[in-house]
């Protein structure tokens, strides 16, 4: 909480956990505000943080300490940084434009991820995304590859602006299923395309207009083009360097960070605006409060949206069948299951720094369905081979009831079950436009400060 | 005069509050002082070269930006660091045990082989004086660390300190050349079909 002492320095924002809201637009300048950041946590980046053995054993162990063996076994506490919630940056989404325009992109360095596969009757299968690998997949039979080809030359070469590379479709209104008719693609190629290339979480976009599907693909092949051999990137050290890095921001303009204070409650007035927090008997004053639903739920400010189960699973062996791959994705469309939701498989290792060597970190994850979400996630643990250990997870997921503008209280989303940050980066838009009145222009200044980086 | 090959190092800052770290940073840097400096001074990280006989070595300088005030700072500050300035206040005992657990917390979460150098900031106020050179020098040699009385004021001490940290790093590159890579802006036409 706000030190006592700076009373006549009220901060204007105090923000809690990561969000990862709360530096984003605050710190880069552009919206003038002194930043108090308070985190019960003693590590930044709250659901988003990259934990060590001992943390991650501590969180799940109702603050224990692991046994010596847990380290003879798994290696050293400093050569892990497991990530809670398994996401996947797509190299050219939104979450990209952001570190780019704050640049945060000069504390942190990335990888590719090695490869993208998805799932089809008990085997995995790379996605094929290029022509090129259209015609040498597995994936499709014969006929199909040809009419896959064709849908994608339609789809790389169609602009929204430029109405002659529409050829007479209008995908405003067609749907995607229609568009998928046209070029007669088979159910299971629709399968692969809707959610392992436009990471469609569920079938009910096929039955709305195509263009937002179409321009998902558009990201996914434009992404898959920019580094390498997949479209997404991850950082070194794991996903807990984007808090991190967005605090350090925040810092040099000014913010102040706290870890490891609680936060009792959030203070309103008679008017129902919330004016300050409280934790202990501190209390600090701001005219607006940004926070994830954790800090607000008693305050009847979030609504619950459904459950997430995730298993954080420890590997001595790449996934068999990957052609040992150290890094990858892997989609179940929900289909291959008979389920509504998709279950995704998140797949890290030493060669991005976030375990030791020869040890992997496979995260599943899943919206849950049923009462036993952790039994949901068995078909994609049965991927994997053997399993040294694992850690398992079932989250509630919530986001605020209100938009914030009448009671001064700016909350996020919980992170959702996507393996991609692209859901969360708009939240962060949105919280920005909710704050502010205005959208957040993501366009790279050219002219960003020389020798500051 | 410069030779040879061009070394970069991240440098680290560590000490308690107002104990002059970024006034040393920028008279390092910017070879200027201010009686209020900023607590923080308001970019990424700064960079400075000192020159050896056989090679130039280039600093790429973090301050704490006020993060250490609630020891809140991020494993990422530490990651990397070849080398750390713990500094004090010599009219400030408490920053002195304050420097001595800052030296601790960095040989925990640091690299193993950072080079540390201790600095005794302020020595132009030597009426003023509550630690004695001699504890200081003690300490440092028995934990295997430089040690320094410094001046951001008047500029004692200040370039030989980054001068003597610069002679003991290794002038092989730290690490072996991985394949990660910065993220940087892409071209404007690209730009445009992204999403």
């Amino acid at each position: 909480m706000a030190a006592l002492e700076e009373e006549d320095k009220e901060p204007e924002a105090p923000t809690f956990s990561w969000m990862p809201a709360d530096c984003v637009p605050m710190a880069d300048g552009e919206y003038d505000a002194i930043v108090l950041h308070v985190d019960r946590n003693q590590y930044y980046g709250a659901d988003s943080a990259s934990l060590n053995l001992s943390n991650l054993f501590a969180k799940f162990n109702g603050g224990k300490q692991p046994e010596d063996r847990f380290f003879e076994i798994l290696g050293q506490n400093r050569d892990y940084n497991i990530d809670l919630i398994p996401k996947c940056i797509m190299a050219c989404g939104k979450l990209v434009k952001i570190l780019l325009h704050t640049k945060v992109t000069r504390y942190l360095e990335f990888k590719s991820l090695d490869a993208s596969y998805v799932y089809r009757s008990g085997k995995v299968y790379k996605v094929p995304a290029t022509g090129g690998e259209a015609l040498s997949s597995s994936l499709l039979g014969l006929f199909e590859k040809r009419r896959f080809r064709q849908f994608l030359v339609y789809l790389q070469g169609y602009d929204k602006d430029k109405p002659e590379t529409h050829k007479g479709k209008d995908l405003t209104v067609m749907t995607m299923q229609q568009l998928y008719d046209y070029f007669s693609l088979e159910k299971l190629t629709q399968e692969f395309v809707g959610h392992a290339m436009a990471l469609q979480t569920d079938d009910s976009y096929l039955s709305k207009p195509a263009l937002p599907t179409v321009m998902a693909i558009h990201l996914y092949v434009y992404s898959l083009d920019r580094y390498g051999t997949s479209p997404y990137i991850y950082p070194m050290y794991g996903l807990g360097g984007l808090p991190e890095g967005f605090s350090r921001l925040c810092a040099i303009h000014g913010g102040t960070f706290m870890l490891n204070r609680s936060v009792d409650e959030v203070l309103f007035g008679a008017d129902g605006k919330a004016w300050g927090i409280k934790g202990g008997n501190e209390v600090a004053k701001a005219p607006l409060i940004l926070g994830d639903p954790s800090y607000f739920a008693k305050h009847g400010k979030c609504a619950c949206t459904g459950k997430v189960a995730r298993s954080i699973c420890f590997l001595n062996h790449p996934i068999p069948n990957t052609n040992n791959a150290e890094s990858l994705q892997i989609i179940i469309p929900a289909a291959q299951l008979k389920r509504k939701n998709d279950i995704y498989i998140v797949l890290v290792s030493n060669s991005h720094q976030v375990a030791a060597p020869g040890k992997y970190v496979a995260i599943c994850s899943t919206t849950a369905e049923t009462a036993d979400p952790i039994k949901e996630l068995q078909p994609a643990l049965a991927l994997l081979g053997p399993i040294m250990t694992k850690f398992d997870d079932c989250v509630e997921l919530y986001e605020p009831t209100a938009d914030g503008t009448a009671d001064n209280c700016f909350i996020s989303k919980s992170f959702d079950a996507t393996s991609h940050f692209e859901s969360s980066s708009a939240d962060v838009l949105s919280l920005y436009k909710r704050i502010t009145g205005a959208d957040l222009d993501l366009n790279i200044n050219a002219d960003s400060t020389k020798g500051d980086y | 005069m410069a030779s040879g090959r061009v070394c970069h190092f991240k440098l680290v800052l560590l000490g308690d509050t107002a104990v002059g770290k970024s006034c040393l940073v920028v008279r390092f840097v910017r070879d200027e002082f201010f009686e209020f400096q900023e607590p923080t001074i308001g970019a990424a990280f700064l960079t400075q070269s000192v020159n050896l006989e056989n090679a130039t070595v280039k600093f790429e300088i973090w301050d704490t930006a006020g993060q250490e005030r609630y020891r809140s700072l991020a494993p990422m500050y530490y990651r990397g660091a070849a080398a750390a300035i713990v500094v004090y206040d010599i009219t400030n005992k408490e920053s002195f045990n304050g420097a001595k657990s800052w030296v601790k917390e960095l040989q925990r979460r640091g690299d193993p082989n950072v080079i540390i150098a201790l600095a005794g900031n302020k020595a132009d106020l030597q009426n003023k004086r509550r630690v004695e050179s001699e504890e200081a020098k003690q300490y440092s040699e028995e934990n295997g660390i430089l040690h320094m009385e410094t001046s951001a004021k008047n500029a004692t001490h200040v370039k030989d300190l980054f001068q003597e940290i610069a002679r003991k790093l290794p002038k092989t590159p730290p690490q072996p050349e991985r394949d990660a890579f910065p993220i940087i802006p892409p071209k404007h036409n690209e730009n445009k079909v992204c999403c």
